[in-house]
């Protein structure tokens, strides 16, 4: 059927994963693509716009990128295919952390912790996220729109709260310092050396790798993982349920369709991806910080729905892409303006960059006083920006900008 | 539904029954409770009562603006926070006189200017006392938060008209940090003092101690939620009122909806701003001082207006009451149970008893249930 990717013959045809030969094509070369990113291969370091995320400075923002992006996939199920708009995820991801530090973790004096290998604590976390999900779901699917996004809000704070008392402690650790977190190596049961060595550098089969590319490696193979089920789970009897309820709640339940059922499937499938991040994500910091999971982490995740566009398991990756990397962008620039000399880029960073109380618009300095307003302050700014102003302007986000484009040349000479 | 009755009743179960005998169980208790410590030591119960409901008063000063808001504009407006530590600095920045600012390279020191300028505070010269200029002061910060409710609905609210609610409430998430950002650069690391007349003293009744900074919330709660009860009846009341049951209905009967807009935002980022005020004040805080914390009293305050309704004025002022009592009254009297509940548990009273609440009413204590078609 090539030329002809929209006319379907069969229902299998339809709900195909990758329905045109394009789509096969493109995907499996980005799939390959991002594999051998890390590596210095002649093909790949020369390819515009990406060849630098491939290296080692950027191998740390890759990582959380992959972690977050997983979280998000788990939200997407929620809020964009099931249209539970939820503000919790931070504490879901909190209690993964939690469960997979307690699980993996040294038991000390001031510390509870079992020491499992990594086969456990892992699907451990997105287990206890996804039954602490279904024990909140009684109260959460009575509840829709902007009470179930406050009271979700609320778990956020509760998490923070109980991450503190005394037997908070002992899981998370104490406040503002944190805790040890197990490494990613992947160990048979509690024995010296891993059976998968992801922490040093070494070699896997037979090239040579270091320990960040190593890691990159694992945490590409879980986001695809993941990708894979959360696309696919959209396709199946319960994607569909979970579309209708989003669409039109009480037709879907006229049309036979368990609401409560499937409310309840949305909430534990979506905690269960946020524990396995939030323990990914403790991972990458080698430490557990109970203030890590709180209001702006729940925000960031609706932020990456809105800018990618809610409901596509694609547009929840460009979003995380977006979120992600913008504040690396802006910082890595900032680095370079304060570097240039000379030309129209000293006089634009003489223009926007400052190191006192003067005229300029970044503060370069280490203590900023006065108005002005340090590098790490405006990718705040401009994250509250971004949500605003892609809500205003182009409220399918990313996606919805993609779609245009695609449409305008589909029907190219014509406008419409 | 699956059919069969026993799921059936199993859901039932779940999701409506249990949870009122659970809260009719938890009323009584309290109430039990209540009586034997009344007995106990009716003085503490006394003091602890006048600090609850001035507690209760600053959350439903808070509740008001979100619940004035969200009449209007449908949407719960998470920038509020923001807008209550705004208006909280501009107070800070009218009462504080040492202005820190760069002229050319060097920086200057000054006394009698505002902070970071080089103006000096027009308000200075009245003289008369200090109450006097206090005052002043406040109403001149109240006009500045009105002027930030107003330019925020203007560039960042009026476009959503139309758009789906949770988008807009979205927005105001976006607005929130981006004004946390600018708030905090303000504060900086220092306190900065609001200057109030009777700052954390009291006046004793019977052996209980009363701070005056209770009274005053007390007061200007009632001044607020009289207001706005005359407010509804007026003419430009009823066209909010119209403007929140329909907008399209009210626009055709020829009510500018950007005004109630407007309007509704302006009265919003006042409450807020006098929230903000007696957020930095016994019992909420013994600072008397702007920090990077105040902004957090609107999420505090969330509990109470979700648990008396989003839509509900009287929910407002009850809701605000009912979790302050239980705010303070869980830290006066579960102290002991400090070691396993943590530091600071009083602060998530509120939204446990929000939980509570909403499994029982869904849609809050005095909310406007949705009404449901297919």
């Amino acid at each position: 059927m090539l030329g002809r990717p929209r006319l379907y013959t069969a229902y299998r045809q339809e709900a195909q994963l990758l329905p045109t030969w394009t789509q096969k094509v493109v995907c499996t070369l980005f799939v390959a693509v991002l594999f051998l990113l890390p590596f210095d291969l002649p093909v790949i370091s020369h390819i515009p716009l990406v060849r630098f995320l491939g290296d080692s400075d950027w191998m740390r923002p890759m990582a959380l990128l992959m972690v977050l992006a997983i979280a998000a996939l788990g939200l997407n199920l929620l809020a964009g295919v099931a249209g539970q708009v939820s503000l919790g995820h931070a504490f879901f991801m909190g209690v993964g952390a939690c469960t997979a530090v307690y699980l993996g973790g040294s038991s000390g004096e001031a510390t509870w912790g079992h020491g499992l290998p990594i086969w456990i604590w892992l699907p451990g976390a997105g287990v206890v996220a996804a039954l602490v999900g279904v024990a909140v779901s009684p109260v959460a699917v009575r509840l829709r729109g902007l009470y179930l996004a406050i009271v979700t809000l609320g778990l956020v704070f509760l998490g923070i709260h109980f991450g503190n008392t005394s037997w908070g402690r002992k899981i998370a650790g104490p406040p503002a310092l944190g805790r040890e977190f197990p490494g990613l190596d992947v160990r048979l049961w509690k024995e010296e050396t891993p059976l998968i060595n992801v922490e040093d550098d070494g070699h896997w089969l037979w090239f040579e790798v270091t320990d960040l590319q190593k890691r990159y490696l694992f945490l590409l193979v879980l986001t695809i993982a993941f990708t894979l089920v959360a696309k696919n789970l959209t396709r199946t009897r319960t994607g569909r349920a979970l579309q209708a309820i989003r669409d039109r709640d009480i037709a879907a339940e006229v049309m036979g369709v368990p609401e409560f059922r499937y409310k309840v499937i949305a909430f534990a499938v979506s905690s269960f991806f946020a524990g396995v991040a939030g323990a990914l994500f403790s991972a990458l910091s080698q430490r557990i910080l109970a203030t890590d999971f709180g209001l702006f982490l729940s925000v960031e995740f609706i932020a990456i729905l809105l800018i990618g566009g809610a409901g596509t398991t694609s547009g929840t990756l460009i979003g995380t892409f977006f979120v992600v990397m913008v504040p690396q962008f802006v910082e890595e620039f900032t680095k370079w303006l304060d570097r240039a000399e000379g030309g129209l880029t000293e006089l634009l960073a003489r223009f926007l960059l400052t190191e006192g109380d003067d005229f300029g618009i970044i503060n370069t300095a280490i203590q900023t006083p006065g108005w002005t307003l340090s590098v790490f302050d405006w990718n705040i700014v401009l994250f509250g920006a971004l949500i605003v102003v892609f809500l205003i302007v182009e409220p399918l986000g990313i996606f919805g900008i993609w779609v245009r484009v695609r449409n305008y040349w589909k029907r190219w000479p014509f406008s419409y | 539904m699956d059919g069969s009755v026993g799921a059936r009743l199993s859901t039932i179960d779940l999701r409506r029954g249990a949870p009122l005998g659970f809260l009719v169980g938890a009323l009584a208790a309290a109430l039990i409770f209540g009586m034997v410590q009344l007995a106990n030591d009716p003085v503490l119960f006394f003091q602890t009562l006048m600090k609850s409901l001035g507690l209760g008063s600053v959350y439903a000063l808070i509740a008001l603006g979100f619940v004035l808001i969200f009449k209007a504009t449908q949407t719960v407006n998470f920038a509020q926070g923001a807008l209550a530590a705004t208006g909280a600095l501009f107070l800070a920045f009218l009462v504080q006189k040492r202005s820190v600012f760069s002229e050319g390279e060097s920086v200057v020191e000054r006394d009698g200017h505002i902070p970071f300028t080089n103006i000096s505070n027009p308000l200075d010269s009245l003289g008369g006392p200090q109450w006097v200029h206090w005052s002043l002061s406040v109403i001149v910060a109240l006009a500045f938060a009105a002027v930030v409710g107003l330019v925020v609905e203007r560039l960042a609210i009026r476009p959503m008209i139309g758009e789906p609610l949770f988008s807009v409430a979205v927005i105001t998430l976006g607005l929130e940090i981006m004004f946390r950002v600018f708030n905090n650069d303000a504060v900086e690391i220092e306190l900065r003092p609001i200057g109030v007349p009777w700052e954390i003293s009291g006046f004793k009744v019977g052996g209980a101690l009363i701070n005056w900074s209770f009274v005053a919330a007390m007061v200007a709660a009632a001044v607020a939620f009289t207001s706005v009860y005359f407010f509804y009846r007026s003419r430009l009341g009823i066209a909010m009122r119209a403007v929140a049951f329909d907008q399209e209905a009210a626009m055709a009967q020829g009510i500018n909806v950007g005004r109630v807009f407007a309007i509704a935002w302006a009265a919003g980022a006042v409450l807020a701003a006098v929230g903000g005020i007696f957020a930095t004040q016994p019992p909420v805080e013994q600072t008397i001082s702007v920090d990077q914390g105040t902004a957090n009293i609107a999420f505090r305050a969330l509990p109470a207006v979700i648990l008396g309704g989003l839509d509900s004025v009287t929910g407002a002022l009850l809701g605000g009451l009912i979790v302050g009592v239980a705010e303070i009254y869980a830290g006066q009297y579960a102290a002991g149970h400090t070691s396993w509940l943590g530091a600071g548990y009083p602060l998530i009273v509120p939204y446990v008893v929000m939980i509570i609440g909403l499994l029982v009413r869904p849609y809050g204590l005095f909310g406007t249930p949705e009404i449901e078609r297919v």
